[in-house]
């Protein structure tokens, strides 16, 4: 039965425009999880011995794990020997600079717009690239070196740097913490690792661009950033994968840690195949982020513009340790066609006087649903913890829904926690408004979505809330032009 | 201008616009009055093309363009402009930059480039004072907590920047009191000129103190039952609709 297609129907359905798949020689291994593979990969990433003790460590631990099954997402049971562990680009020498990264690779970047040569040279982003399972260029390696900051991949930090790899990996997502967690614990290929030194504010954006390539492969990413006394850092990752029938999964762990005075803020641009129109195909993001903001006056911040992914499973959060600590979420989920996304945010107030803020919006179209998650907790000795918490929902068209499900936890009589929450829909009236100022109706969609989800646009690094901007716009485009 | 033609229309299955037939030329005014339920705001919404209203039978022709075939963004684009007598709250996005999007996009389809920021502000300032419109009410978020005043001098203050041919105005007086109707009223006449034509819709008597109509016509039960000079308005004034409703015959 096809169904007729109202002005918003028409706006909101998109196309997918970086699922273009790189024809290149790839070293994978063979499908499927056991204790053997995963020496596989730690032999392959010539790891020391602890780092696999670590990884078989967790793998126990999986083994004896359910999934879980509380999030309001919907998927077929995932054959976990069904997924490949390992894939990287070949050949892989040891590269020296940019200028010897295969030419194929630079412009599958290129295509994405992430152009590395010129990255390099035009702008103060530095770039961490990750295809399939490993890293193959960071740029601006040795600017950041010279003032003590390391930003390179997490295969070369344990290699470079296992001293502190060991010392904080783990530290904030145990790798018994949940099941995706505990899965990336002991499959973890590659991610990027940061880590400033006491007293250096990072003087450029540092970014890191993940690619899913190789068909069957899962992506099991790890990143840690560490933000030494009275430091500051802006990180941003970016995410595509070609379109294919197949569910991929990406599990990916990511560790923040913020000492005294310290400041992170780490913004997410989310775009992972999202699937077909009848919902076939696409990314399971399961992903698990958390920082802890361990010395007093530091601060986390997350902010995320989530539009790819069939399923969307992640709840950034924050351990207020620290007296007077800060943790902020800003999100927003646009979820479209079949997408279902569970996202939402924990706050943890464990210190004094500590601040939490959340500024949710969920926009839903098509067929889709999303929800937000949030967790608001104020433990015993956390004197004057506030919270305020704003969850917003817009609905384009009739199919779709969104859900909030807010928890909050109050163990202190001194703690203040709002939350407000709305639920709204793109009218027809809205609309027609539009159109009768001659503007058409996706640039009207795409003006009435941009100015709902401002506010936490608006927290984005300069440099990529335009691209974001255009992101949410090309999302719900008819045509990409 | 624009020429209607027995122009039939539904809404919800329900005939609510039974034959109605106007010719308008360039520079004219022309006032549409008629009590509660006549269509008046039907005919505003066919003309500016909502897709909920659905029209039966007749044509309309606008500066020779079959009206019904064009998208309601392209009847703007060609110069119609629609006064809302409900204009529409869109939060997080400023009045200035809907009003830009808007100039920029009939830019592009009459083939001209878009307005760089300094010559669409230099307009904008220029317009403002027509309307007697504060900075700062274009810095906020369309509509969104207007005052029912703010919003009908927003409503005048697009229409001065999109400078249509031809402008409708539906029940732009109600709500308003009598600083406000005469600021909004001093609008509409300051962009009257030979080439534009305007469509008053109203409920009262009052706004046409302020503008001048050349024609005034009655709508009742979906038809124009009679029209005049502004001397029909006046009449009706005094002696109410009954006395132009009692002899009409409703099935005719």
């Amino acid at each position: 039965m096809k169904e007729k297609q109202g002005p918003l129907e028409q706006a909101v359905s998109n196309d997918y425009k970086y699922g273009f798949v790189t024809d290149i020689d790839t070293d994978t291994i063979a499908k499927g999880l056991n204790e053997d593979v995963i020496r596989l990969i730690s032999h392959k990433k010539n790891e020391p011995e602890w780092m696999l003790e670590w990884r078989l460590k967790a793998y126990a631990y999986w083994l004896k794990m359910v999934e879980p099954d509380w999030a309001n997402v919907k998927y077929p049971i995932i054959d976990y020997q069904d997924i490949i562990y390992y894939a990287a680009p070949k050949p892989k020498k040891q590269l020296n600079s940019l200028d010897e990264v295969d030419p194929e690779l630079l412009s599958t970047f290129e295509k994405l717009g992430i152009s590395l040569s010129e990255q390099k040279r035009l702008t103060g982003v530095a770039v961490d690239v990750v295809m399939d399972s490993v890293s193959i260029a960071t740029s601006f390696k040795e600017q950041l070196a010279e003032i003590g900051v390391i930003f390179c991949s997490i295969s070369e930090a344990i290699q470079l740097h296992p001293e502190l790899v060991r010392k904080h990996l783990g530290s904030v997502v145990p790798m018994t913490d949940n099941y995706f967690a505990a899965l990336n614990s002991a499959v973890f290929t590659d991610g990027s690792f940061c880590y400033i030194p006491k007293g250096v504010r990072c003087p450029m954006e540092l970014s890191t661009y993940f690619r899913i390539n190789t068909e069957n492969a899962g992506q099991f990413e790890r990143t840690l950033i560490v933000a030494e006394d009275e430091s500051y850092v802006s990180y941003l990752e970016g995410c595509t994968a070609p379109m294919r029938d197949e569910n991929q999964l990406h599990a990916a762990v990511v560790e923040l840690i913020a000492m005294e005075k310290a400041e992170i803020k780490y913004s997410t641009v989310q775009n992972w195949y999202p699937g077909d129109k009848e919902g076939k195909g696409g990314i399971y993001n399961f992903v698990t982020k958390r920082g802890i903001c361990k010395g007093d006056h530091s601060k986390i911040s997350w902010t995320q513009v989530e539009t790819g992914s069939a399923i969307t499973w992640k709840y950034p959060s924050v351990i207020l340790k620290g007296d007077y600590s800060i943790g902020e979420f800003y999100s927003v989920a646009f979820t479209n066609n079949h997408q279902q996304a569970d996202t939402g945010t924990k706050m943890m107030h464990l210190g004094k006087n500590t601040r939490s803020r959340i500024v949710a919006k969920g926009i839903s179209a098509g067929h889709s649903q999303n929800s937000y998650r949030g967790l608001v907790r104020a433990s015993k000795q956390a004197i004057n913890a506030r919270n305020y918490s704003q969850c917003d929902s817009l609905l384009l068209g009739d199919k779709c829904g969104a859900h909030t499900f807010p928890y909050i936890e109050v163990k202190n009589k001194t703690a203040i926690v709002e939350h407000e929450a709305t639920t709204s829909k793109i009218g027809e009236d809205q609309l027609f408004y539009c159109r009768q100022r001659g503007i058409d109706p996706e640039a009207a969609v795409a003006l009435i979505v941009n100015g709902f989800a401002k506010e936490v646009m608006n927290q984005l690094p300069m440099e990529f809330a335009i691209e974001a901007q255009k992101l949410l716009t090309i999302s719900m485009e008819g045509s990409v032009g | 201008m624009l020429s209607i033609k027995n122009i039939h229309a539904n809404v919800e299955g329900k005939e609510i616009l039974k034959g109605i037939n106007l010719e308008i030329k360039a520079g004219e005014v022309h006032a549409i009055m008629g009590p509660n339920g006549s269509g008046k705001s039907t005919l505003a919404s066919v003309l500016a093309g909502r897709e909920q209203y659905e029209v039966t039978a007749g044509e309309v022709s606008f500066l020779d363009k079959d009206l019904l075939e064009l998208s309601p963004e392209d009847r703007a684009r060609e110069g119609l402009f629609l006064a809302f007598q409900y204009p529409v709250e869109i939060p997080g996005v400023s009045t200035t930059n809907f009003i830009k999007a808007a100039v920029n996009e009939k830019r592009k389809y009459h083939g001209l480039e878009p307005l760089d920021s300094v010559s669409f502000l230099k307009i904008m300032k220029e317009k403002m004072k027509l309307v007697e419109i504060d900075q700062s009410l274009l810095s906020r978020s369309i509509n969104e907590g207007f005052s029912g005043g703010e919003k009908k001098r927003n409503e005048i203050f697009q229409m001065a920047m999109l400078e249509p041919k031809l402008a409708i105005l539906d029940e732009t007086d109600s709500g308003l009191d009598i600083d406000a109707l005469r600021i909004v009223a001093n609008g509409i006449n300051k962009l009257h000129s030979p080439e534009r034509a305007v469509l008053v819709i109203t409920h009262y008597q009052r706004l046409l103190d302020y503008i001048q109509p050349d024609y005034v016509h009655v709508l009742y039960n979906g038809r124009i039952v009679k029209s005049g000079t502004k001397e029909l308005a006046l009449e009706l004034e005094e002696k109410g609709y009954d006395f132009i409703t009692e002899g009409v015959d409703l099935n005719a």
